[in-house]
């Protein structure tokens, strides 16, 4: 955290607005040896992974549906989402229950990641716009990219990423090319 | 069959004020650079609503002015017209007169007809200056301004009842009590044919009345208090002397010469407000804040799922009853006994809260057809059946407009006139029928008319000229009527006050689609059209059979379910194309498999160890096989729209008594996605490597 704060006042020598700057909380979560980051005023708990209902005919990465005290909520395991191996579920296996604004209201979707690693306090001034990697890749659910201890935290947008009935095209290929691109800068 | 429809004001006021507001908002949100259409829909379709309902109810006022407004709105909502800062003003001005007008009505209170008035002259004047299509439209506010003054007449009504009138039901005092709403009544009783005491008999009617009234009412408003009872009495009335209104009225002495008026009056005179009337709905407002409570359904549907929720505490209680082995076992039991009859006994009577006879809904249509008939000089006779059927209240307030519209549209578009059903070898009188019985879980409420049917050819070319088809497709009949239901579809010719804009049946579909209803129509050209819509009784529970299905338990409907079979190889054949069909008794019925239709691994790759569970759904039956039928349980239908989506074959989900989620199966979905899995497999020419030993 020490630091964060000092790289956001060094990069925040030229930029007087710093005090005006907003300062948002973000829980990151570890997949696949990436970590990333979510508003954290989104997260609604974390809960462990318990057995699902499928549902009949859903895409793979929807894992199917939890009686979450009394509501449905479906559950996303966000490695498939990204393409990446699938893993079996184990004991350390988290869901995280979040929020999402979508253009009919909110809803209350899990995700399943690997694990969740910290909260971080950052500046929208150190978030750094996801490269441009031309038409044909969307990365609308990509809010930033931000550098914590020389390690590269990938902020997504949840409501872009979960929201849409048309789930934008993620890969892991696209993560790796905008890693690559951001580390090229 | 006296219906009073005062009873309904209050509902026609609140459903009014609900669509001036939408029109607000709307008019409000409105951008003049870039109008979006769907919010000049919005508000076309509220004052439609408006204008429907205020003509149910004989608001005439309402009905005249909103027709002139929608009319306005039409032409922008067709892009023929393109929409200004002036005439949102216009709107927004309107909407304020709609709402005094309204308010004077339910405080039973004279309308002031200057400002509508104003605003139709300006109404006009954009009508004229913009569009010659709608010069139908303008004749109407040609018309001599509405109410503008106002007549005194003094009525001598002579009024000699049958005998029986009291046998049938009529009582007298009341028609003359509400003569006296009216205005001054003055009543003189001729007792000359009274019997001795000990001839009369209790039930027979020995009077007569003469009646002196002076009001400022039509004719027609009196005939209509003697309607019931005119065909068995003898009624004369005649009009004794005028006034206006500005000199002080006062009563002849001696009343004049009695003048009678053959043709009936109205015609010609301006038509004055129908104060009776709103002085009645005043008295219903009284009576219904008397006797009940308006809740907000929220609170009520709190409730409801507080009840559901309670189930299944019971349901998980239970369970761990059965399973556990202390000394308290039988307490326990016992308690859950009554635990479960508790809670069941509570969550019945608050459905009932919700559940209202459909009669509500029906007992507007008597006059609405009566009014309209006359209006389009159609004989009509109305038949209400089945009208204690009970249904949800969130259902039944959604259902009333698609209703009204349909029946407008049966009697515009489906009755032909009086000479051409003589013509073509029909009783004069057309027949429309409205009728409502349940159907396992539904309720099927039909709108039958012995009218001219639907024309196929005019649907057709008009779907063609309007860009809905092309000219090269081919529809079966059935696919043409269906056309109907699209949006911005209307085979009438010229647009009418009844109907003829196009708004109805898209709204009509999407309305009852909302339900998680459907709609359907059948008709026979020259023989009339039959509408079905059919309705989930209620939307918050169901009794369901538990079935198993590799390691997932569903849920299906009891309703639906036929019988449960243990199936024998003989009576399972092949049919060519694959599918597999069950012989039962008489019926050959499709097998569909739900661990194929679902994707899911299941160890019992031979039918003989499943079970088939005969379903029916319309008139179609499926056996679908299942791993296994666990029990029954009513179930709280939770929905699956809430956080994620529509799901094929699933109709929501429930929480069962362990906690986890159970989805429930929808069967015409499930025949659907059958189909379509058919004939994909047929399509690509493939047969499936993963049948059945059969």
């Amino acid at each position: 955290m020490q630091n964060i704060e000092e790289r956001s006042l060094v990069s925040d020598m030229d930029q007087s607005t710093h005090n005006n700057e907003e300062m948002d909380q973000y829980l990151t979560f570890i997949m696949s040896n990436e970590e990333y980051g979510v508003d954290i005023l989104s997260v609604q708990e974390i809960r462990g992974w318990e057995s699902v209902t499928l549902i009949p005919n859903a895409p793979p990465h929807i894992k199917g549906v939890i009686n979450l005290r009394g509501s449905i909520v479906p559950i996303i395991d966000l490695r498939q989402r990204f393409g990446l191996e699938k893993v079996e579920y184990g004991p350390l296996t988290v869901v995280i229950v979040l929020k999402v604004t979508t253009q009919k209201g909110s809803r209350v979707m899990g995700i399943v990641v690997d694990a969740v690693s910290d909260v971080y306090t950052l500046s929208t001034m150190d978030m750094k716009n996801a490269p441009d990697l031309g038409d044909h890749v969307d990365t609308s659910y990509i809010r930033g990219l931000v550098n914590v201890d020389n390690k590269m935290v990938i902020l997504l947008d949840i409501d872009q990423l979960l929201g849409s009935d048309s789930i934008p095209e993620v890969s892991i290929s696209t993560l790796n090319e905008i890693k690559e691109s951001s580390t090229n800068e | 069959m006296s219906i009073d429809l005062s009873q309904f004001h209050q509902v026609f006021f609140e459903e009014s004020q609900e669509g001036l507001q939408i029109m607000e908002t709307g008019l409000l949100e409105l951008d003049c650079e870039d109008p979006d259409i769907e919010t000049i829909n919005a508000i076309f379709r509220a004052a439609h609503s408006i204008k429907g309902s205020s003509g149910t109810f004989g608001f005439t006022e309402i009905t005249e002015f909103t027709h002139v407004l929608e009319t306005l709105l039409d032409e922008v909502r067709e892009g023929k017209r393109g929409l200004t800062q002036e005439i949102v003003d216009l709107l927004l001005k309107s909407v304020d007169c709609l709402g005094g007008m309204l308010a004077a009505f339910q405080n039973s209170e004279p309308v002031d007809p200057e400002y509508a008035n104003e605003l139709t002259v300006q109404f006009n004047a954009y009508l004229k200056e913009g569009c010659t299509k709608a010069a139908d439209q303008q004749q109407k506010p040609d018309k001599p301004p509405v109410g503008a003054t106002k007549m005194m007449t003094t009525w001598n009504i002579r009024f000699v009842p049958s005998a029986d009138i009291l046998k049938t039901g009529n009582e007298p005092v009341r028609m003359i009590r509400e003569l006296a709403a009216f205005g001054d009544c003055c009543v003189t009783t001729n007792l000359e044919k009274l019997p001795d005491i000990g001839a009369l008999e209790p039930d027979c009617c020995y009077l007569s009345w003469d009646i002196e009234l002076t009001t400022d009412i039509e004719r027609a408003q009196i005939e209509e208090i003697f309607e019931w009872v005119i065909d068995e009495s003898d009624l004369s009335i005649s009009e004794s002397a005028g006034l206006f209104m500005d000199s002080e009225p006062e009563a002849p002495t001696e009343p004049e010469p009695a003048k009678e008026i053959v043709a009936a009056a109205g015609g010609n005179k301006p038509a004055a407000k129908p104060a009776a009337k709103s002085k009645a709905a005043g008295d219903s407002v009284k009576s219904a804040e008397a006797t009940s409570i308006r809740v907000s359904i929220e609170k009520i549907d709190g409730l409801v799922n507080l009840v559901g929720e309670l189930v299944i505490t019971q349901a998980m209680l239970s369970q761990v009853g059965t399973e556990s082995d202390s000394g308290n076992l039988i307490k326990l039991q016992e308690g859950l006994a009554q635990l479960e009859h508790n809670t069941r006994e509570l969550q019945e009577s608050v459905m009932r809260i919700r559940m209202l006879p459909i009669s509500f809904t029906f007992s507007r249509f008597p006059r609405l057809v009566r009014d309209l008939s006359r209006q389009l000089n159609k004989k009509v006779e109305i038949k209400l059946v089945g009208e204690q059927t009970e249904l949800d209240k969130t259902v039944m307030e959604k259902i009333g407009d698609p209703l009204v519209h349909l029946v407008r549209n049966a009697l515009d578009h489906g009755l032909e006139s009086p000479e051409e059903r003589i013509e073509a070898g029909k009783p004069e009188t057309g027949t429309i029928e409205l009728s409502a019985f349940h159907q396992g879980g539904n309720i099927v409420i039909e709108i039958r008319d012995d009218g001219r049917g639907l024309n196929t050819e005019k649907i057709r070319s008009k779907a063609l000229k309007n860009g809905l088809i092309s000219e090269t497709d081919t529809l079966t009949p059935e696919q043409v009527q269906d056309l109907i239901f699209q949006p911005g579809f209307s085979t009438a010719e010229a647009v009418t006050d009844v109907s003829g804009r196009g708004v109805g049946m898209d709204v009509v579909r999407r309305n009852i689609q909302e339900l998680s209803g459907s709609i359907e129509v059948e008709s026979n050209e020259g023989f009339g059209s039959t509408f079905a819509i059919r309705l989930p009784l209620t939307l918050a529970i169901l009794d369901g059979q538990l079935v198993q299905v590799g390691g997932q338990t569903y849920i299906l409907p009891l309703v639906s379910i036929v019988e449960s079979i243990q199936p024998n190889m003989d009576l399972i054949s092949h049919v060519a194309g694959g599918c597999d069909v069950l012989r039962l008794r008489d019926e050959y019925i499709p097998i569909i498999k739900l661990n194929e239709l679902f994707c899911i691994e299941t160890q019992r790759t031979n039918l003989v160890d499943c079970l088939f569970v005969v379903v029916e759904v319309g008139n179609l039956k499926v056996a679908l096989v299942v791993d296994d039928l666990l029990g029954q349980q009513q179930v709280v239908i939770k929905s699956m729209e809430t956080n994620y989506k529509k799901v094929d074959g699933v109709s929501g989900a429930t929480i069962l008594g362990d906690g986890t989620v159970s989805l429930i199966l929808e069967i015409m979905d499930l025949i659907k996605m059958a189909g379509v899995m058919q004939q994909s497999k047929n399509g690509l020419h493939m047969v499936s490597s993963r049948g059945y030993a059969a």
